[in-house]
């Protein structure tokens, strides 16, 4: 992401510097890399779902404000209305919460990656519980085969198959790392995407303009694009939503893995870990000092993905 | 206020799990110092043998001020049964215990593989380092199974015999770095239910079986790798 083009980003003159998206420089190149990243074909391809989605946006919706400035009523019936839309347009009974932060938590997650053996049955389970589009088998996991020797998920390779583990390989689950200092947020021109207190980066999917520099900036791929309207039957959506995290999204915005906050703010694991045959998740409360996630940070000796970006991320891993 | 609320009916969610328990061994209440995982290692260690009828789990709880749901681990209902090959003349099938046999035959103390052993357990896979069956199982108390120290163990709480040689994972599991889990991380809010060795590992053949790798996402991060594949 730290790019060494240090030409303009278009249209910088005088006046952007105003704009609160460059005002530090680190920002500044991210949004940087995000619009050498982002060609012109590129842009054009990226906004065209917008089009058929301004086509699909009910005035109600339009005139919806930030998540951050909704009051509790407004909430109540955005939320009505985000239930019977999902009622109209797939013919189920959702109900959708708004799960805040449960306070004296910041969650964390770790992987041994002495277990996990690569079966995939973490990113099958997300696909599930957060009502993905069928048909293209969304995900926000990615495991990727990797070299032995090496921690740079750059080299792994996502579309091994058959029979795992294989002896020259291990495996690496990688989602959204809910970093402390995340790329994603700083690039947002709208903010619909910020940290909350928990550590949880969430994303305001009716705020989210679908520019996609959020995409671009996050080191760890762990940003989804919705280029479909998700296609799930009935029978199949999971019913059990929230507002930020698994409802069913509309087309042309982001998303990424929330650690499940509709069941981890409840008190409950993650699907992905629940779903793990091996074991080799582990899912906590780093400020409770008896935690499983505390003892492994003491005891374990702990990797995290691109550390030298300084994205500090909230997701570990670590060898037996 | 809905925490204090969710707290409240925790305990007294707890309370009724306590009343239902039926095989509680009326051990002392432990120090509150003790954390969950402690606990969890206590019921590895010392939980009581109910009767082979009993269900499959077993309620452990911290005993604090803050109510807490249960760490259950699981745990298998007793001793196996073995499905007889024959039918009877009535051509009905049968399960038999193990003493059903060993109680009338002599243990063969240096046994070590299934290969010479003339009749039953014919073809089993044993690949557990170079143990002896009885290094296990138990020659005197067929039903059960036995310490490194000779003395007995259920087959409900094989937990503590693998644990012996096991250390260092069984140490992992009481810190949740070992083995699956499911529920609740927040066990203010509920339970969790944890795997027993057995669940993952076949003890005659204990490494982690191979799988086939299922469900494949086909996002447009994976199609640009696939056409850089043949490269490799
Ligand atoms: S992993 Fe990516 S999407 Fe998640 S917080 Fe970090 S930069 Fe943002
Ligand atoms: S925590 Fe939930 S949203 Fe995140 S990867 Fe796991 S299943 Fe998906």
């Amino acid at each position: 992401m730290t790019t060494t083009n240090d030409s303009p980003p278009k249209g910088e003159d005088g006046r952007d510097r105003s704009l609160p998206v460059i005002a530090n420089p680190s920002r500044r190149t991210a949004v940087k890399g995000a619009f050498a990243t982002l060609g012109a074909a590129a842009f054009v391809a990226a906004v065209s779902p917008l089009r058929q989605a301004a086509e699909r946006t009910s005035a109600a919706e339009f005139m919806q404000s930030h998540y951050k400035r909704l009051t509790d009523e407004d909430k109540r019936k955005i939320i009505e209305r985000l239930e019977a839309e999902a009622k109209e347009n797939h013919g189920v009974e959702v109900e959708i919460a708004d799960d805040r932060p449960i306070p004296g938590t910041k969650f964390v997650y770790a992987i041994n990656l002495s277990v996990c053996n690569g079966n995939g049955k973490c990113v099958e389970a997300c696909h599930k519980e957060n009502n993905h589009d069928r048909s293209t088998g969304q995900s926000y996991i990615r495991v990727l085969e990797m070299p032995k020797g090496t921690m740079d998920m750059e080299e792994g390779n996502t579309t091994y198959s058959g029979v795992v583990p294989k002896d020259d390989k291990f495996y690496l689950p990688v989602q959204c790392q809910q970093c402390d200092e995340p790329p994603c947020v700083d690039v947002c021109p709208v903010k619909a995407t910020w940290k909350e207190e928990d550590g949880i980066v969430v994303v305001d999917y009716n705020w989210c303009i679908g520019c996609r520099y959020c995409e671009a900036a996050c080191p760890y791929h762990a940003r989804r694009f919705n280029w479909k309207q998700a296609e799930i039957p009935a029978e199949e959506i999971n019913p059990d939503q929230s507002y930020l995290s698994n409802r069913l999204r509309p087309v042309g915005v982001v998303e990424k893995c929330t650690y499940c906050l509709h069941r981890t703010r409840r008190g409950k694991l993650p699907a992905c870990l629940e779903a793990c045959p091996t074991g080799a998740r582990v899912f906590g409360n780093i400020l409770d000092p008896d935690s499983n996630i505390r003892w492994i940070l003491e005891n374990k000796r702990v990797y995290i993905l691109k550390e030298e970006l300084g994205t500090k991320p909230a997701f570990f891993y670590y060898f037996d | 206020m809905t925490r204090i609320a969710s707290l409240l009916s925790a305990g007294v969610v707890c309370t009724a799990v306590l009343m239902v328990v039926v095989c509680w061994d009326g051990a002392p209440p432990r120090d509150k110092s003790h954390s969950e995982r402690d606990v969890a290692a206590q019921s590895i260690s010392s939980a009581p043998s109910g009767g082979p009828a009993h269900a499959s789990a077993e309620a452990q709880r911290t005993v604090g001020e803050t109510a807490h749901h249960a760490v259950v681990v699981r745990q298998p209902e007793g001793p196996p049964l073995i499905e007889l090959a024959e039918t009877d003349p009535q051509g009905r099938t049968g399960k038999v215990a193990c003493s059903t046999c060993h109680s009338v035959r002599k243990p063969n103390l240096a046994n070590r593989t299934s290969a010479s052993l003339d009749e039953f357990h014919q073809g089993l896979t044993f690949n557990h380092g170079t143990l002896a069956c009885y290094a296990c199982h138990n020659p005197d108390q067929s039903d059960a199974l036995r310490l490194a120290d000779g003395s007995l163990v259920e087959y409900r709480d094989v937990m503590t015999l693998c644990s012996q040689c096991h250390a260092a994972q069984a140490t992992a599991f009481r810190h949740g770095a070992h083995g699956g889990m499911n529920g609740h991380w927040d066990l203010s809010r509920g339970p969790q239910t944890k795997n027993n060795c057995i669940d993952c590992h076949d003890p005659h053949e204990p490494s982690y079986p191979k799988m086939i790798v299922g469900f494949k996402p086909r996002d447009r991060f994976l199609k640009d790798e696939t056409t850089h594949d043949d490269h490799e």
